[in-house]
């Protein structure tokens, strides 16, 4: 049981790392990741609703969706509650946390459009390990831990770009083309965990 | 019942249930806002540049309504642009002198002894280089750290020497943080008339590396008379903004380096070569 979750955990974190191995979240990944203080906002954002976003999905799709046949409404049944999900923490930030809220700005509400919450859930319901699939707990955990893995990829990919505005860069690679290509080394980085669990 | 109307039912009602789970939340955590912040917003300029010192407009907008700030502190607005916040709000807006930014150094590349610099092209970063490329240790720099700084776009480089367009400064300061040389300084609008240069050097010492450097020879001073327009400073001549002079003492004083410049002619490129 507990090296079950371990593996699920290290698999990923590292193995299977949503950004890096199965590129979800690019747009997030790319678009908050020029200053370190940003990247730590977003990266507590995505953990926090993808952590939620397993649990309530999981549940919904346990008690609700497959006794009643209906497993084919899983992507847009999702979708809603991811939807729903980030307006509430929304609205709850705006009035307990208005700094985090002003730092947040606009990629909280892009949270609902990050393909890699609702990739986590879809996988949770679909092609995880039986473990994930039927208890609520797993999900969770696997939730949390993509979000894990996210986080690690984005703040990684910022420390890297800090570190890039300094350097000499050819002018024809200035920018995105930069950053593109410094995102495929690191991808090309966690390829070796592969094989790992 | 087919499937067709049971994934109906239950997708209409998980949709009608997080509704309802909104709405209440929405209630229960509902954030005040005074419309008054966002029309005072509306009245400020929205450039952002953090020149009254607060984090953007609205945060500013939000500090004048709650009267921790008065509308004058925005450096960018206009006193008709003040008046209008301050009548919007109910109150008595303060006049204040408008102040633009000022570089104090004539020393373009033509003028001034340089070394070779090949590193990053930012003056904070080639200040740690032995201070900079240049052979006067308090001149400009010219990699237009302050013009990056301007959002204004105010700040020309030219030559290797940063230029105030006055016509075109607010005032928001910016450049005086960004210059690692504290050679910015804020001047009255109203004043004409500069000493560009701000090396506490010796003259000699000063002219082996810039000919456009104020040798401190006090024409200007003895041109201005009983006035009081000049002060001197050791060996620098300063203008004198509680009684700043014309453009015509720069033409009485004849300064030898051309150091003692009218703004708008400096700007204009008018002293360009001009060196005796």
């Amino acid at each position: 049981m507990l090296s079950e979750f371990l593996v699920i955990t290290i698999g990923a974190i590292l193995v299977n790392n949503f950004v890096l191995s199965k590129f979800l979240g690019i747009c997030p990944f790319l678009g908050v990741s020029k200053k370190l203080d940003t990247a730590l906002g977003m990266s507590g954002a995505v953990i926090f609703v993808m952590t939620l976003a397993s649990l309530v999905s999981s549940l919904i799709n346990q008690f609700l969706l497959v006794p009643m046949k209906l497993q084919f409404l899983q992507t847009l049944v999702f979708i809603v509650v991811i939807a729903s999900l980030v307006q509430l923490v929304e609205i709850m930030l705006q009035k307990l946390s208005a700094k985090l809220y002003d730092s947040l700005g606009i990629f909280l509400p892009l949270i609902t459009t990050n393909c890699a919450v609702l990739g986590c859930v879809v996988l949770n319901a679909k092609s995880a390990p039986e473990s994930i699939q039927s208890t609520w707990y797993g999900a969770t955990i696997y939730g949390f831990c993509s979000a894990l893995g996210f986080a690690l990829a984005l703040i990684l990919f910022s420390s890297l770009r800090e570190k890039l505005d300094l350097a000499n860069v050819p002018e024809a690679f200035e920018g995105t083309a930069i950053s593109l290509v410094t995102a495929g080394i690191l991808a090309m980085a966690f390829l070796g965990f592969s094989g790992l669990v | 019942m087919s499937i067709a109307v049971i994934a109906i039912i239950a997708v209409g009602v998980l949709g009608a249930l997080l509704g309802i789970i909104i709405g209440i939340v929405a209630k229960v955590f509902a954030v005040e806002t005074d419309e008054r912040i966002e029309r005072v917003g509306e009245l400020l300029p929205g450039a952002n540049c953090g020149g009254c010192g607060y984090a953007g407009c609205a945060d500013f907008a939000k500090s004048v309504v709650s009267e921790t700030a008065t509308p004058d502190q925005c450096p960018v607005c206009s006193k008709e642009d003040v008046q209008a916040i301050a009548d919007y709000l109910g109150i008595v807006a303060e006049e204040k002198e408008k102040k633009v930014a000022l570089v104090r150094c004539s020393g373009d590349i033509p003028n001034t002894v340089r070394s070779l610099y090949n590193g990053v092209r930012d003056c904070r970063s080639a200040v740690l280089v032995a201070g900079g490329a240049k052979g006067c240790d308090y001149g400009c720099l010219g990699f237009g750290s302050c013009a990056e700084a301007c959002p204004f776009g105010a700040i020309e480089i030219r030559k290797g020497l940063a230029v105030v367009h006055k016509e075109l400064c607010v005032g928001c300061e910016n450049c005086v943080a960004a210059c690692p040389k504290e050679l910015i300084v804020m001047v009255p609008e109203a004043a004409t008339t500069h000493v560009y240069c701000n090396s506490p050097e010796k003259g000699a010492a000063k002219r082996k590396v810039c000919k456009t450097a104020c040798i401190a020879c006090r024409k200007c001073v003895k041109a201005s008379g009983e006035e009081d327009h000049m002060e001197i400073d050791g060996f620098l001549i300063r203008t004198n903004y509680e009684n700043a002079p014309g453009p015509e003492l720069v033409e009485a004083a004849g300064c030898p380096t051309t150091a003692l410049r009218v703004d708008t002619l400096h700007a204009e490129g008018a002293y360009e070569g001009v060196t005796k």
